[in-house]
């Protein structure tokens, strides 16, 4: 095969990405080191760093940076090794598996902000929620989640939500891993957890890799589950980079401010990339 | 002859009539807005031509999708719902159209704390659609079991006291419920009203911040101390719509919020305590200034509409008394549109239906947005400052007032922070240097 | 094996049944008024009522938004398939030493927050004219999507053993004739697994649909922001509207669950 055809297979899907990302990447960057709010049209001076550094300064920066990766972290451990047990779970025939398998990705068609409203009132609301409910049945004293544990109740909710998507991608690819070979290693003497540690979840190093980076750009930006129930509060515990931006940009309608933090977003989702990589990059292969 | 008459048919037949205007309305999701939108038929049958198209939104969203439509000039809506906070900004900065009412819509009805909160320069730059105020919503007959009157314009001392009294979270009640999720429009909005009835305000006349003053201290202080006492679990993510659900169920012994909850509790279909709710004055401290907030919901036209003439007809129509009416007739008078004009308190079916009515009406009268703190200050507003940064200082001391609530910060740091973060946001848009 | 085959059926509906309470939960609410919805302990038992969902109804046109989302969302999906599949295709098939710096720079193209491009993607989409319009959603929607679908999509097809490609080259198939007649029989489940998920991306898609729509291109994200977080009670009505939302799309996927998970048999290889 002549390299022609690769490269025009390629072509479109990455001419089209660079202009979508070239475009608003550049007018970010100019608004970055402009002078740019919306409520005071009309100014628009060059102030160079002066936007990066006000974003920089802000007492809530580290935190934020703190949270986003700590955030990043849970869920994507949490998905990654919760997906892959109830991919196990469901991979062998049982009476039903199919509705079983579409109940288990159905929380993913939640919309984000619906899922954060229904877990902040359905379900963890000290005084009517079900979570509190049953604590009372159980006769322990109801957890305040949002108010008590903002961060972690955040991290309930978001892995809640992109558990399916894991499982979905697991329980795919493990369709196709060789049964013929798996039961002929059974028969060799392997015992169960032989089997899974060195044929199923080589096979699944792949899955698991690509699980983890496209979870890492999602996560990296969660922000309506914040939005909506905790404020980014109480104080900065649970304040992530996206609401940090966020409030820049629509609470202050400082373009300026929100595109420096923008770029800083982006030079963090670079970072943990890198360090994602070099952790896992050789499974893409 | 027979030419002639040809013509004139001709004519006639041209002269079609004109085709369909569609207006685009952006407005919040409150119940008295999906209303409007369910009787808009009415406005579309006495205006053939004319049809509305609807954007409703969260409050929040609303306001960041009207405001980054308006200030890039993006010509999306034709009227806009906005609030007090917005209008006297916009207005200054030409981006609204004046409001033009006929003789009939009777201008001179909108109650005066209205009329003016909506204006800049004299001139009226959006129709109030309804108001609020803020008050006191007591359950009486707890009251009354422990033997306490509630005056029309009690103390914070005496609040104190009578949530101690029952406070009872064994049986459920829990003595006071208030506001604390962080947000401008959300615990800021009960909290600037505590600091101004506790003598203080957000900028001095040199704009600068005035969190770590006396008056927030001791407000502030206060606050936490009841609410930890004597308020429910989960009180530092409670915000309206929190806490209407637990004083439907009967969880609160007193509740201080917009005057607009009072219709929900007392209404039977929703709430379980409806025929025990009883109203005062919200309370105060050292000063009655500023101890009620006033809020309404406006209907605006932005500059750069292409369909104007439309868009007044329909602002005319929304805001009028013969609206107010329709919605009495059609839904009963318990549940129409209040806070906007004179003529709606003298009206006999409206305060037969509504035990809220008189003191609705007197929160909103006594509430001034240009003299709502016992010094003097440079700004408007009542539970805000109306200038385009209050909206982010606002949510981050909201964040910091939350935090010294659930306990993970003394109220001493929480000011210090929010000092901080006020005194960064006003030198960047260089009120001061 | 049918025992051990019980039992893990047991298991697995009473981990998923644990797992997906809260979207149940959801479901029994719709069913509610606004005053049992919020009632304490939460009511189990209760007469259902319909009246929720004739009130979601009549107050919005939800076939309206429903029928933005549809064409928004399948539109997308389709195109970003038609433009990710090659280049998955090329980038599996034909490795270079870039193939993996390609990848991670596509991903990247996501990196930044989309509030942060708000204002960039607004102002253009003005110039553009294409402000309120499905286009405009369309193009957003599969250009977010597809750095996912080029990476799910390469990751299905590296699953294919490659012993299958050589004979199918060895018996003198071109790309197309390799593609049709065996790379996608073999790669139906990630097709549509990706497809799926691409699906549901674009389908909960909110930011994006809230801020560059009005009257006219409004998707069921902006029928659910319109009933979230009102003055009063409306948990119920919450609840039936995202039911509303969501049924389409569990009914599409209970549909092509047989798809979903249709994967490589390996009697092909042998």
């Amino acid at each position: 095969m002549n390299r022609l055809v690769p490269r025009l297979l390629l072509a479109p899907a990455v001419t089209t990405l660079l202009l979508w990302m070239i475009v608003p990447l550049a007018m970010t960057l100019y608004f970055s080191a402009i002078r740019y709010n919306l409520m005071q049209p009309g100014e628009r001076e060059f102030i160079g760093l002066a936007n990066f550094e006000f974003f920089v300064t802000d007492p809530d920066f580290w935190p934020s940076v703190t949270n986003t990766l700590v955030l990043l972290g849970a869920v994507v451990a949490a998905t990654v090794v919760l997906g892959v047990g109830l991919a196990l779970l469901v991979n062998e025939p049982f009476p039903g598996r199919g509705l079983v398998r579409v109940l288990l990705i159905s929380p993913f068609f939640v919309m984000p902000t619906v899922n954060a409203l229904m877990w902040k009132h359905m379900m963890m609301n000290p005084i009517y929620g079900v979570l509190a409910w049953v604590a009372r049945t159980l006769g322990v004293t109801p957890v305040d989640w949002l108010s008590d544990h903002p961060l972690s109740s955040i991290i309930v909710m978001v892995s809640w939500q992109w558990l399916p998507f894991a499982t979905l991608i697991f329980m795919t690819s493990l369709q196709s891993l060789d049964r013929d070979q798996v039961e002929a290693a059974g028969m060799d003497g392997a015992n169960a957890p032989q089997r899974f540690w060195f044929l199923t979840v080589p096979h699944l190093a792949r899955p698991i890799a690509v699980v983890v980076m496209i979870e890492m750009i999602f996560l990296l930006s969660v922000f309506a589950e914040i939005f909506t129930t905790t404020g980014g509060g109480p104080g900065n515990a649970s304040t992530n980079m996206a609401f940090l931006i966020f409030k820049q940009a629509l609470m202050n309608f400082d373009v300026g401010v929100a595109s420096a933090g923008a770029l800083f977003a982006v030079v963090l989702a670079n970072v943990a990339a890198v360090f994602l990589i070099r952790m896992i990059g050789k499974n893409l292969d | 002859m027979k030419l002639r008459a040809l013509l004139l048919l001709l004519a006639g037949l041209t002269a079609a009539p004109a085709s369909a205007v569609d207006l685009v309305i952006a407005t919040v999701n409150n119940g008295h807005m999906i209303e409007m939108q369910k009787l808009t038929k009415h406005f579309e049958q006495a205006n053939p031509g004319i049809t509305v198209k609807w954007v409703t939104l969260e409050e929040g969203v609303l306001r960041q999708r009207v405001t980054t439509d308006i200030s890039t000039k993006g010509g999306q809506f034709d009227i806009m719902t906005i609030g007090m906070y917005e209008t006297p900004i916009w207005a200054k900065k030409g981006w609204l159209l004046e409001i033009k009412p006929d003789a009939a819509y009777d201008i001179d009805d909108l109650l005066p704390a209205m009329r003016s909160g909506l204006s800049y320069e004299g001139k009226l730059y959006a129709a109030p659609f309804y108001g609020e105020s803020s008050m006191l919503m007591y359950r009486k007959d707890l009251a009354d079991k422990v033997g306490v009157t509630v005056p029309e314009r009690p103390t914070w001392p005496q609040i104190r006291d009578l949530a101690a009294k029952i406070h009872d979270p064994a049986a459920g009640v829990y003595g006071i419920c208030l506001r604390g999720k962080p947000g401008w429009g959300d615990n800021m909005a009960f909290l600037s009203t505590l600091v101004n009835t506790f003598g203080g305000q957000w900028f001095d006349m040199s704009w600068k911040p005035q969190l770590e003053s006396k008056a927030w201290k001791d407000a502030i202080t206060f606050y936490v101390d009841l609410l930890q006492r004597y308020g429910p679990p989960g009180s530092s993510a409670n915000s309206f719509n929190e806490i209407l659900a637990l004083y439907n169920e009967g969880k609160c012994g007193m509740w201080i919020d917009a005057t607009i909850a009072a219709s929900f509790i007392s209404d039977p279909k929703q709430s379980k305590v409806a025929d025990k709710v009883a109203f005062a004055q919200a309370p105060t401290m050292v000063t009655p200034r500023g101890a009620n907030w006033l809020w309404a919901w406006a209907l605006a036209i932005p500059v750069g509409s292409q369909k104007v003439e439309e868009a007044q007809r329909f602002v005319r129509w929304a805001t009028s008394k013969e609206y107010i009416a329709l919605v009495g007739r059609t839904n009963g008078w318990g549940t129409i549109p209040t806070g906007t004009r004179k003529t709606t308190y003298e009206n006999p079916d409206f305060l037969k239906a509504a035990r809220f009515a008189a003191a609705e009406k007197l929160a909103i009268d006594t509430a001034n947005p240009n003299e709502s703190t016992l010094p003097k200050s440079p700004y408007t507003g009542v539970q805000f400052a109306a200038i385009p940064e209050f909206q982010a200082i606002g949510i981050a001391v909201g964040q910091q007032m939350s935090a010294a609530l659930a306990g993970k910060v003394t109220v001493a740091e929480a000011l210090k922070a929010s000092q901080i973060a006020a005194d960064r946001e006003m030198r960047k848009a260089r009120y001061y240097k | 094996m049918r025992p051990r085959a019980l039992l893990l059926g047991a298991v697995a509906w009473i981990v998923t049944l644990v797992l997906v309470f809260p979207l149940l939960w959801l479901a029994l609410t719709s069913f509610k008024t606004e005053l049992q919805a919020i009632s304490v302990p939460p009511l189990l038992f209760f007469t259902p009522t319909l009246e929720i969902f004739a009130e979601v109804q009549t107050r919005s046109d939800y076939l309206h938004y429903a029928r933005n989302s549809l064409v928004t969302s399948v539109a997308s999906t389709l195109l970003g398939l038609a433009i990710a599949a090659p280049a998955a295709y090329s980038m599996a098939f034909f490795r270079t030493r870039r193939t993996r710096d390609l990848l991670v720079w596509m991903l990247s193209t996501k990196m930044m927050p989309a509030v942060g491009a708000l204002v960039p993607v607004y102002v253009l989409a003005q110039t553009a004219g294409l402000l309120d319009s499905l286009t405009a959603l369309i193009v957003v929607f599969t250009l977010s999507n597809l750095p996912i679908m080029v990476w799910m999509l390469y990751s299905g097809f590296k699953d294919i053993p490659p012993e299958i490609l050589e004979a199918a080259r060895m018996d003198g198939a071109r790309v197309w004739g390799e593609f049709r007649h065996v790379i996608r029989p073999l790669a139906m489940g990630t097709l549509a697994s990706t497809g799926l998920l691409c699906l549901v991306l674009s389908w909960n898609e909110a930011f994006w649909s809230l801020n560059l729509s009005a009257a006219r291109a409004g998707t069921l994200a902006a029928l659910i922001a319109s009933y979230s977080s009102p003055e009063g009670l409306f948990w119920a009505k919450l609840s039936a509207a995202s039911l509303m939302a969501i049924a389409p799309i569990v009914v599409f996927g209970w549909f092509s669950q047989k798809q979903l998970v249709q994967g490589l048999t390996f009697g092909a290889v042998k």
